[in-house]
């Protein structure tokens, strides 16, 4: 387990700086607009470098660029509830997201503080330690499980209505433990999480 | 050197200080390019700070008649009573920290071939790029009886956030409980297309809680407009539209909404089919690019027609029209819009400093309309370039409006974008 653990570690650095390697080669000589072109165009709503200045827009600077594409991938199959995004992930191939995921993950995710209950926020730590830590490393930093630590909250609670609405698609083993922190914890459960992640900074 | 070469030498650096006088004398001596930001709205401000982004040794000098930024986006929301003016004014420090050297002055012509900007204060500015993006003007003589000073004394367009927001925002406060509010919407093209409605829409939300007998009616140019379906839905369920007890009549062209005079004294408005008599008065007047670009002769029509692929001004080198006096269908006149093409131009401008052709363009419009409490809605494009007609298209199968009939959860979740979105193209605009 140990090992398995390490060895998923040096896999996603080594990942990483290949891609920010990627990401500051020129763009491959094919026609059609550069990938940081296409990542401008998403700073109107999602901040310059998609670091969201809020209240509910979210952050995606410095996100994995895999969960990047598998949320924009869901969202053009109408595969995850969406206001909007839907609409505007239908006009991008396969590569394009590509290229806009590794723009992305080579964007420093600056974080801006939000309101938070600290009581609830330390309820939240207790059970983000207890049923999220593992998949959600580090208090839910960017990674290969999404960026939760300091997401703005109006999202984080979309999100989490979602799952439990059967709107969004669980990821494996997330249901289980939504469930026994909300089995532990009541209705305090999410917003307890929500305020933790948005207390982080 | 030997006294040959050193001759041709001089010769070239003499050719090259007369070349100076023509405007080009960067390019030559390869000393910083200078760039030259005509208005500091949307389109100017976005592509100063992306120059500067994309090579910092660009030097950007933006140049704006007014002390600060007071956004129209988020503007109909005073007219509610849901934020302030003051919530919407923005200064320009934020863009000085990215070396961009921000003036107060107007500016009064542009000179393609001296390459040089004169302003109202007497000041040239040289230029190796000059970029435009003044905004809209009025078409003072479309409706008979209408003028500017109408306009900022008692019948207000609010059409640019500023002192007739709140003198709008006041007269709706202090009209009768029954009032009855008339807004004349404008004819294609003109700045913020779903924004007339919205405005009913925000009125209509503050009168629903303080002036329950309040109408609200919308005299308009057109027999469509943005977004029509989804505010029909949420006048339908917000404000009974439909039902006899509308708060919000909607009057097409085809129904005598064209109107063509006004007489201000008695706030009356003549349409073709008959007479329209409000307390409160808003007449936005059918639009134009704004004056510089007239002044610069940069206009064919009333707007000016650009290279889709850059914004480059078709009629002059080296300038470049952005937003909402551009030319640029099927893009509307948004800030969204204005902020993209910004993004286009600023990295074509840099392509072009470094004798590179410009990539391929990509555009995104996304615009917001809040209806009532907990009803938004939004539009949606992605867009690209057809090289061949050199238009802008939507990309096929993607973009849109909200869907019809969403949740009441989707609705709330648009009006919190909404106003998260605001604060977000004001960030990648000057902060
Ligand atoms: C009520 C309303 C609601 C709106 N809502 C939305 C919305 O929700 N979403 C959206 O995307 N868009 C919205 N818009 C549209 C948006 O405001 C415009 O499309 C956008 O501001 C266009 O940017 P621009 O750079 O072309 O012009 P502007 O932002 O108007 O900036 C022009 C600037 O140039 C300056 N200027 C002009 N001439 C000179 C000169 N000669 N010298 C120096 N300075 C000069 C002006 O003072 C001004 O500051 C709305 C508009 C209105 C009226």
């Amino acid at each position: 387990m140990e090992n398995m653990k390490s060895h998923k570690t040096i896999h996603r650095s080594l990942r990483n700086l290949l891609v920010a390697m990627l990401a500051v080669l020129p763009a491959a000589v094919s026609a059609g607009p550069s990938g940081q072109a296409m990542s401008f165009t998403c700073a109107g709503c999602h901040g310059t470098d998609g670091s969201s200045v809020g209240p509910s827009m979210p952050a995606i600077a410095g996100m994995d660029p895999e969960v990047f594409v598998d949320a924009m991938k869901a969202y053009r199959e109408d595969e995850r509830n969406a206001s909007i995004m839907n609409r505007i992930a239908k006009a991008y191939s396969d590569e394009q997201l590509k290229e806009m995921g590794w723009f992305f993950a080579s964007q420093r995710l600056r974080l801006f503080p939000q309101p938070y209950d600290p009581v609830l926020a330390e309820q939240g730590a207790r059970l983000h330690d207890e049923y999220c830590e593992k998949c959600h490393e580090k208090g839910g930093r960017p990674g290969d499980a999404g960026t939760l630590a300091g997401q703005w909250m109006p999202y984080l609670h979309y999100s989490m209505e979602d799952f439990l609405d059967g709107k969004r698609k669980w990821p494996r083993k997330m249901k289980r433990k939504v469930d026994a922190a909300i089995e532990e914890a009541g209705d305090k459960a999410i917003p307890a999480l929500v305020n933790y992640y948005g207390s982080q900074q | 050197m030997t006294n040959l070469k050193r001759r041709t030498f001089i010769q070239a650096a003499g050719a090259a200080a007369a070349l100076g006088t023509l405007g080009f004398p960067s390019l030559v001596l390869g000393a910083a390019r200078r760039v030259v930001v005509v208005g500091g709205g949307v389109g100017g401000c976005t592509v100063a700070k992306y120059l500067r982004k994309l090579d910092p040794k660009i030097a950007v000098t933006l140049i704006e008649s007014k002390p600060a930024y007071t956004s129209c986006f988020m503007s109909n929301e005073v007219l509610s009573g849901e934020r302030t003016l003051q919530s919407l004014t923005f200064g320009y420090d934020g863009l000085r920290g990215y070396g961009i050297d921000v003036l107060q002055d107007t500016v009064v012509g542009i000179d393609p071939e001296t390459r040089q900007v004169q302003t109202a204060g007497g000041r040239a500015f040289g230029y190796d790029a000059c970029v435009v993006s003044p905004g809209v003007g009025f078409k003072w003589d479309a409706i008979e009886g209408y003028d500017e000073q109408i306009a900022n004394q008692s019948i207000p367009h609010a059409w640019y956030a500023g002192p007739q927001t709140q003198l709008l925002r006041n007269q709706i406060k202090a009209m009768p409980e029954g009032g009855h509010v008339i807004i004349v919407a404008p004819p294609n093209p003109f700045k913020c297309p779903p924004g007339p409605y919205e405005r009913a829409s925000q009125i209509a939300m503050y009168c629903k809680h303080h002036k329950p007998k309040a109408k609200i009616t919308i005299l308009d140019a057109k027999d469509a407009f943005s977004k029509q379906g989804l505010y029909i839905e949420g006048w339908t369920k917000l404000y009974g539209y439909g039902t006899d007890n509308s708060m919000i009549q909607w009057v097409s062209a085809a129904a005598g909404g064209a109107v063509e005079a006004l007489d201000p004294s008695t706030r009356t408005l003549s349409g073709l089919v008959e007479d329209f008599q409000g307390d409160v008065v808003n007449i936005i007047p059918p639009q134009k690019a704004g004056a510089i670009a007239f002044g610069a002769d940069l206009v064919d029509g009333d707007w000016c027609p650009v290279d889709k692929r850059t914004f480059e001004s078709s009629r002059h080198k080296g300038i470049y029209v952005l937003g909402d006096a551009s030319s640029a269908a099927t893009m509307p006149k948004s800030a969204y819009a204005a902020n993209s093409q910004a993004k286009v131009a600023a990295a074509a401008i840099v392509a072009g400093f470094q004798g590179k052709t410009p990539d391929d363009p990509t555009f995104v419009n996304t615009c917001y309309s809040v209806v009532g409490e907990d009803f938004g809605i939004s539009v949606a494009a992605v867009y690209r370039l057809n090289a061949e007609t050199n238009t802008i298209e939507s990309i096929p199968g993607s973009g849109g409006v909200s869907p019809a009939n969403a949740s009441p959860e989707i609705r709330k979740r648009e009006v919190s974008y909404a106003h998260s979105w605001f604060k977000n193209v004001i960030n990648d605009m000057m902060e």
